[in-house]
């Protein structure tokens, strides 16, 4: 936490990067899902990772996280090398992800989910008495997230009988309740109404600037309007890498997303 | 129910319910092995709750950690000394261990070798304990352990009374115990990690270990379970590790349904009565009475297997403010 003192530099990339990987490798069988991807993302990054359908990127983040072994390559997250630590503890390090597909725990209600959630991330997770319900602070954060993510209405329903949109916007609220210094999205507004959509973006990009964002999306105006760097992964291996001028420029950039029938003009 | 504050109506209901079962043994003398026999099988039932309920680790041979703590506590008595406390500590520490070895293959083994770890577990015991006759007394069961007084007060009666008082007291406590845990911080992440593995790990929760707490917990009280019986019946025979043994505490469980603290010791009490009233009325037809109880239970109250507070509260779960 103590780096962050220094103030960092928008404009130029003078600062270590606190997320990056080394030829990171990952192969199925005899696919290969992740080809030699080398990644730096920069402290305060709003970075988008874009690519279409089965280019990888889920995989990238499970790479990331540590929920799929590396096949060869290795992960720095603040220079420190994590490619082997198990997921748990590059949470207590700060990175914590939102899934694609999401997963939620059914048998609970989201305020339920929120306040073990922040109880675990102040360290009551190993604590055998007590209730989180007489743990103040635990249920005003637990609250205070329930009203961000507009699940107040719903927060003592199980998830698993939420409506989808509510499912996403819980998916993200468990994510920001480990309160994140590195924070990975995969899809995370993917089958949201177009009008939340921007709102749940709006949130995430007024998260304090600190936390550095790593992005998934498919929609090219969200992308363009919430990121200031962009790496475009193909076939497992990186395409192309630039602010998002550039990227919208590139005439690769631009043939893949013509070949795959996803338009888009910045 | 993780963040519900008011508990004084569940509170009222259960030390009613203990204080009939207290009353029992001394209101009907005949029956007083019989609630000793029940309470040592609602705590083994409770043990299974905990694993397959709160850690959702299925345990197909759960008789495996049962029985290590009956002999344990029957070798004990007969061979170090005869207190009825220290054995049950030794019959838990024994059952304790073997669950925490035990959980170092299940964290490592895919679903099925999780299934697979206990039951075979208790077939080897059994194995073992039939072989080495000249300890454990093999097919003909460990006999001549004398049990000191409780406390160093309260003889064994043969009648049965200080023994299910005994029995009892164990499992009441017991069951505070495991109340007070899942519905700790701790207990909340053990849900989590049932309801969702993946997701758990990914806010942080170290769900291995998580995983071998919950194993060697309910590991611990199978052993507890089993001393119980070996002590209140002073006999422990082979059939503490049979796969039967293990097949009736998940039985227990699907009746009294998984997942909510109550749930093994009232599916325990129920399996039990049932047993005696059947078995008085017509005893070789036990087993076809017990299937179609079951199937009823499938059948017609699928969401009393499922949900089983639902029958309790009101749908809307009490919330503080
Ligand atoms: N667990 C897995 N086993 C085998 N193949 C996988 C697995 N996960 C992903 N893949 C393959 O890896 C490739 C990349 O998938 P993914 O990372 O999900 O792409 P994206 O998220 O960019 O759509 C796909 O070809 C997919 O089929
Ligand atoms: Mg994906």
């Amino acid at each position: 936490m103590g780096s962050l003192a220094a103030p960092f530099d928008k404009g130029s990339a003078v600062s270590a990067p606190v997320l990056r990987t080394e030829r990171l490798e990952k192969r199925f069988g005899g696919i290969v899902a992740t080809d030699s991807v080398s990644l730096s993302i920069a402290p305060g990054a709003r970075h988008a990772l874009i690519g279409p359908n089965g280019a990888g990127k889920t995989t990238l983040v499970n790479l990331l996280t540590g929920v799929l072994p590396v096949s060869a390559g290795a992960v720095y997250l603040d220079e420190v090398d994590i490619t082997r630590l198990p997921v748990h503890r590059r949470v207590a390090r700060g990175m914590v992800r939102t899934f694609q597909i999401s997963q939620l725990f059914r048998s609970l209600s989201p305020r339920e989910t929120l306040a073990l959630i922040v109880g675990q991330q102040r360290g009551l997770g190993r604590r055998w008495w007590g209730s989180l319900a007489r743990e103040a602070s635990v249920i005003e954060r637990a609250d205070q997230l329930l009203e961000q993510f507009r699940l107040a209405s719903v927060r003592d329903v199980r998830t698993d009988q939420l409506a989808y949109g509510k499912r996403r916007l819980l998916e993200i609220a468990i994510a920001l309740a480990c309160e994140p210094r590195v924070l990975l999205l995969d899809e995370p507004v993917a089958g949201v109404p177009a009008g939340e959509r921007e709102e749940i973006l709006q949130t995430l990009a007024a998260l304090p600037a600190q936390v550095s964002i790593l992005l998934i999306e498919h929609d090219m105006e969200l992308v363009f309007g919430f990121s200031r760097f962009i790496t475009v992964l193909v076939n497992g291996s990186v395409l192309a890498e630039g602010e998002p001028a550039a990227i919208a420029a590139d005439p690769r950039v631009k043939a893949v997303y013509l070949g795959s029938g996803a338009g888009h003009t910045p | 129910m993780l963040l519900a504050t008011d508990r004084w109506r569940e509170r009222l209901i259960v030390g009613f319910l203990f204080a009939v079962a207290f009353g029992l043994p001394w209101l009907m003398p005949s029956r007083a092995l019989f609630v000793a026999e029940t309470a040592s099988v609602a705590l083994f039932a409770l043990s299974l709750d905990l694993v397959l309920g709160y850690a959702g680790i299925v345990s197909l041979g759960h008789a495996a950690f049962f029985g290590v703590g009956a002999y344990a506590a029957g070798l004990f008595a007969k061979l170090v000394m005869p207190d009825p406390l220290t054995g049950l500590a030794v019959g838990i520490a024994v059952a304790a261990l073997m669950g925490l070895a035990c959980s170092l293959t299940i964290l490592r083994g895919s679903d099925l070798t999780r299934i697979m770890v206990t039951l075979a577990l208790s077939l080897l015991l059994y194995e073992l304990a039939n072989r080495f006759d000249a300890i454990t007394g093999g097919a003909d069961g460990l006999q001549g352990m004398a049990m000191g007084p409780l406390l160093g007060r309260f003889e064994f009666d043969l009648q049965g009374q200080v023994p299910a008082t005994y029995a009892l007291a164990v499992l009441f406590l017991a069951l505070l115990l495991v109340q007070w845990v899942v519905r700790s911080p701790l207990g909340a992440t053990l849900l989590a990690v049932r309801d969702n593995p993946l997701r758990a790990a990914a806010v942080g929760i170290p769900v291995a270990s998580r995983l071998a707490f919950a194993y060697a917990f309910g590991a611990a009280l199978a052993g507890a379970a089993g001393a119980l019986v070996a002590q209140t019946s002073g006999f422990v025979s082979l059939e503490v590790f049979s796969i039967e043994r293990s097949a009736d505490v998940l039985l227990m469980l699907v009746i009294g349904g998984a997942g909510w603290v109550y749930g093994g010791v009232l599916g325990a009490v129920a399996f039990k009565v049932l047993n005696e009233l059947v078995a008085g009325i017509t005893p070789q037809y036990w087993t076809f009475w017990m299937g179609l109880f079951l199937l009823a239970i499938g059948l017609l109250g699928r969401e009393r297997v499922l949900r089983p507070w639902a029958l309790w509260q009101r749908p809307s779960t009490k919330a503080v403010r």
